[in-house]
């Protein structure tokens, strides 16, 4: 089958998506018992009698969950149960304690919401069917050549993740997307990702798994009734939805083309080729056996908490980004941009210590967002506040600094965790403006580099330029180069 | 026979409270009497012979530092091995635990040795509690004290058989179609099962969850009741504990010990009497009846048509929730590991292990319970089976509009012999054809001994609204007073 391209299979064929993504919440214990979250803990030693499963064992529900969850759902303009059920979903897996997941069914606390998001200056309205709380499972490790469970020489298993809440939001299939299918994708799973994180309720690293999507996708031709979708996992970074998506439009419009007919089943995503691969078919999928958990009564948020939980809200990333955009003045695109980076808010916090919103922008987007990425942390983590930003800013623009000494202060900020101007003091970081000894500066640079001087006496005036690195190399580049220039210009006798 | 085993909890507290006695003569005197007779009744499966001497010192020594001892201290107890005993075996009668040794206490094992019990070991039962003979148990059976070839009930049938036989003057036993009430029938004791979570069932092995609760065993109604209040109460750690104070069921089985229910409405059930019930027990009970209305009661018939569907709905939301209850049971994380030879698949090995671990009552409820969740059947049998569930409770309400109490014969049958119906699936099920309502309601129901047919015991089963759990102790214990104690011949033991 020749590889289609895929602006000829949008044209023919009308893609309908849906996601259904799991957050990991930030609570500080387990969804049912009191055993600590923290990541990365020696194995199996954040575990008790509940989340190992032990018999008798029960569960309790953590209430922080509970009100997370509301504040999801809330953000996501659902409607809150006013009562409801956990579940059990049957299964054997030896990374399930209890062989059974408890989670919810046809009950979930929050449905029937949606959220805007916007692509190429369009509105798409993406559904939310619902939220629903469950727990996380215990992590495999299968040793042996395959790296799976089938031909593994032994098999471990660490229950500290067991447990731990987990957050399942479904959208609606969402049609009509068209062309940017891939990108309204994407785009819902970055907006749902800001939601969270000004939410505080979840840390969203994706590259952790604390947020994991599986994809749903099909095809139909216009005026066709929807067609079979197909459900992609381990889809777990931005880039990653938006390919999985486009790529499954691609291999299901061959496929239809073909003639042939679209399996419903599990696919999984590969990071390293960007398609997918069948996993185990739906059609023969295991009966999980759903009944509402006799372990844990009812869930039934008071309409009154629920309200107070509403009233609390922080303001959510789509109000905020139309405040800035108003107040700031930012543009459209820089606001995609800032908001892709997770820097809206630091610039916001920046501009609102003082700094002009350009430069704050500037500095975010530009050297503190190269550093956050060659730490490998959010920009949020990295280690320097708006208002230490905005004291750089302002210390630039008085002349104080230089934009490449601002960037050594910025290094020693983030080495040192101190202030900005202590870095200044500590390392003398602050322009040499003292003229006499840039003057000297100047005499030893000529003395030093006869040919160079002769050059630029003889009329090649870009050869100073080597003056100025030496003249900048001995005053550690404090010195300001235009006038550094200008003064050798003056001793050789020249002009510009 | 020391005259130590003889004595009611209730005495043996006193005398062990006042120094008459040391809590460790007392101990020694039943473990002594356990060694007798044990190897007969088979109703322990672990006898803790220094844990339980340990304990006892350790009133001794309270009570010589001058503390103030509870209401039980120094009181031997049976504990049923469904409940999980921190550094104690508890199979819960299975192969597929035999080796377990619990890192942790359930709730109720904490409560009674804060309570100064002394726990002298962990008694044998239907394997997960499934049966009504105790005949299911991996371990063999137990047998009745008062004719060791007929069964003590079940699935509690190891704790009713060591307080009838003397071994322990109480017991734990857990009920979740009419474990407790069932045995302490047929072998002529007392059984409460209480409230739908008026008792923790944090470390209770769970058979179904919606339906176990943990009750007391006495040879008294206020025996039972010292031990209702130790192990009732709040419990944080399980969600279905009611966050309410404890029913005062002492102070009602003292109040009713002065024979006196005049003004108590007594409700019969109609639908619970009739046929299919041994006549000596429906004899039993209609003199029983008399002698509630000789002491004061006002008695009525009381109609709960939907009674009849009780067997039925049982027989789908127990094995329903035990087929996902029992899912744990796998070998991955502790007890039994069948076929682990580095060549059976993780599925081979499951399998394996439950195939060897399981005995057949177990399987067939967990086919059963996997068959009626299972997608397509969920609305016809688990759904259906809860709606039902609703009626009864309906049924009760409407009776209890008429009656303070309802009261049925416990069982329609005394203890039947041993291996008599292990065949007959159907016939080992109508033994909960009384205790079942009250199981399925969440309602407190109480056995008391109420005479003896063809020399065997019958019970009277004494129902109350839910909460109410001293209706029920009041009730008893005024017909314990009007009647003659039943203690089984002593040459069966002796």
């Amino acid at each position: 089958m020749t590889t289609l391209s895929y602006e000829d299979v949008v044209a023919r064929y009308e893609p309908v998506f849906g996601l259904e993504t799991h957050v990991e919440l930030g609570t500080r214990s387990k969804m049912f018992c009191g055993c600590s979250t923290e990541f990365g803990a020696e194995p199996n030693t954040q575990t008790c009698p509940v989340c190992l499963g032990l018999p008798g064992a029960l569960p309790v529900v953590n209430e922080v969950a509970i009100e997370s969850t509301i504040k999801i759902g809330l953000a996501l303009n659902c409607s809150i149960a006013t009562w409801c059920r956990f579940a059990r979903k049957n299964y054997f897996y030896p990374d399930m304690p209890k062989n059974f997941q408890t989670s919810q069914y046809d009950e979930p606390l929050c449905f029937d919401g949606y959220l805007d998001v916007e692509v190429e200056g369009k509105s798409y309205r993406v559904g939310i069917e619902r939220v629903h709380m469950e727990e996380d499972t215990g992590k495999n490790t299968h040793v042996g050549t395959s790296g799976r469970i089938h031909g593994a020489e032994y098999s471990l298993v660490d229950f500290n993740r067991a447990g731990i809440p987990l957050i399942e939001i479904v959208t609606k299939p969402v049609p009509g997307a068209g062309a940017l299918a891939p990108e309204v994708a994407r785009a819902y799973v970055t907006e749902l990702r800001d939601i969270l994180r000004t939410l505080g309720v979840s840390d969203v690293r994706m590259e952790q798994g604390s947020l994991r999507c599986d994809v749903n996708t099909s095809l139909n031709r216009p005026g066709e009734e929807w067609g079979t979708r197909t459900e992609t996992k381990n889809v777990n970074s931005l880039r990653s939805v938006e390919r999985a998506v486009r790529s499954e439009i691609i291999r299901q419009a061959g496929l239809l083309d073909a003639g042939e007919r679209i399996l419903q089943e599990t696919r999984h995503f590969s990071e390293t080729t960007g398609d997918t691969r069948p996993g185990r078919s739906k059609e023969e999928a295991t009966d999980y056996r759903y009944f509402p958990e006799p372990d844990l009564v009812p869930v039934a948020p008071d309409p009154e908490w629920v309200e107070k939980i509403r009233a609390g809200l922080p303001e959510l990333p789509a109000a905020r980004r139309a405040r800035l955009r108003d107040s700031l003045g930012v543009s459209d695109d820089d606001m995609v941009q800032m908001s892709n980076a997770g820097v809206v808010d630091l610039v916001g916090a920046t501009v609102e210590a003082g700094a002009p919103v350009g430069e704050a922008r500037n500095w975010w987007l530009g050297y503190l967002a190269q550093q956050a990425n060659s730490r490998e942390v959010e920009a949020s983590d990295l280690g320097i506040s708006p208002a230490q930003v905005a004291r750089l800013i302002a210390l630039v623009a008085d002349g104080t600094l230089s934009a490449g000494l601002a960037k050594q202060v910025v290094d020693g900020v983030l080495e040192t965790g101190h202030d900005v101007d202590a870095v200044i003091a500590e390392r003398g970081l602050q322009r040499v403006s003292d003229t006499g000894a840039l003057e000297q500066a100047a005499d030893e640079a000529i003395a030093a580099n006869p040919d160079v001087a002769d050059k630029v006496r003889g009329g090649k005036l870009p050869a100073v330029g080597a003056l100025v690195g030496a003249v900048m190399k001995a005053t550690r580049g404090q010195a300001d180069a235009a006038a550094v220039k200008e003064i050798l210009l003056r001793k050789l006798g020249v002009s510009e | 026979m020391s005259d130590l085993i003889g004595l009611t909890a209730a005495e043996t507290a006193e005398k062990v409270a006042s120094g008459e006695v040391s809590a460790v003569e007392v101990a020694q005197a039943h473990l002594d009497r356990i060694a007798a007779v044990d190897g007969k009744l088979n109703a322990f499966l672990h006898v803790d012979t220094d844990g339980a001497l340990e304990a006892a010192k350790a009133v001794d020594a309270h009570r010589a530092s001058g503390d103030q001892l509870g209401p039980l201290a120094g009181v031997p107890l049976a504990m049923k091995d469904v409940v999980v005993t921190k550094g104690l075996p508890t199979t819960s009668g299975s192969k597929i635990l035999q080796g377990w040794i619990p890192p942790y206490d359930a709730t109720i094992s904490k409560r009674v040795k804060d309570a100064g019990i002394v726990m002298l070991g962990k008694t044998n039962m239907d394997e997960f509690a499934m049966g009504s003979s105790t005949e299911n148990s991996a371990y063999g059976p137990t047998a009745n004290p008062w004719d060791l070839s007929k069964i003590p009930g079940g699935s509690s049938g190891g704790s009713s058989a060591a307080v009838a036989g003397f071994e322990a003057p109480l017991s734990i036993g857990t009920d979740t179609g009419g474990s407790i009430r069932q045995p302490a029938a047929v072998t002529g004791i007392v059984g409460h099962k209480p409230t739908y979570g008026a008792v923790s069932r944090y470390g209770l092995i769970a058979f179904s969850s919606s339906l176990d609760q943990a009750g007391p065993f006495g040879r008294t109604v206020l025996d039972a009741a010292l031990l209702h209040e130790v192990i009732a109460g709040h419990d944080r750690c399980d969600s279905t504990s009611i966050p309410q104070p404890v029913a005062p069921v002492v102070a009602a089985a003292r109040e009713g010990a002065r024979g006196d229910l005049s003004g108590v409405r007594v409700g019969v059930v109609r639908e619970l009497q009739g046929e299919g019930y041994q006549a000596g027990v429906l004899a039993s009970f209609e003199a029983a009846v008399a002698k509630l209305r000789e002491l004061g009661a006002q008695v009525v018939e009381v109609s709960c048509p939907h009674f009849e569907y009780a067997l039925p709905a049982y027989y789908l939301i127990a094995p329903s929730e035990c087929s996902s209850n029992l899912a744990r049971f796998d070998s991955v994380r502790y007890g039994m590991r069948v076929g682990d030879d580095g060549v059976n698949s993780l599925e081979e090995v499951m399998s394996l292990t439950r195939e060897a671990g399981f005995g057949p009552e177990v399987k067939r409820r967990i086919i059963i319970g996997t068959y009626a969740l299972s997608s397509g059947y969920y609305d016809a049998y688990y759904g259906q089976a809860q709606k039902v569930r609703t009626l009864i409770v309906r049924d009760f309400t409407a009776a209890f509009d008429q009656a303070d109490v309802l009261v049925s014969p416990t069982s329609p049958f005394v203890a039947f012999g041993l291996g008599e119906r292990v065949d007959d699936p159907m016939a080992m099920y109508i033994n909960d054809l009384c205790t079942l309502p009250a199981s399925l309601a969440g309602t407190p129901a109480i056995s008391v001994p109420c005479g003896l047919s063809d020399g065997l015991p019958v019970g009277l089963q004494i129902m109350a609204p839910a909460l109410a759990d001293d209706r029920c102790y009041r009730v008893a214990a005024a017909f314990e007073a009007a009647t003659d104690r039943l203690v089984p011949p002593a040459e069966v033991l002796a």
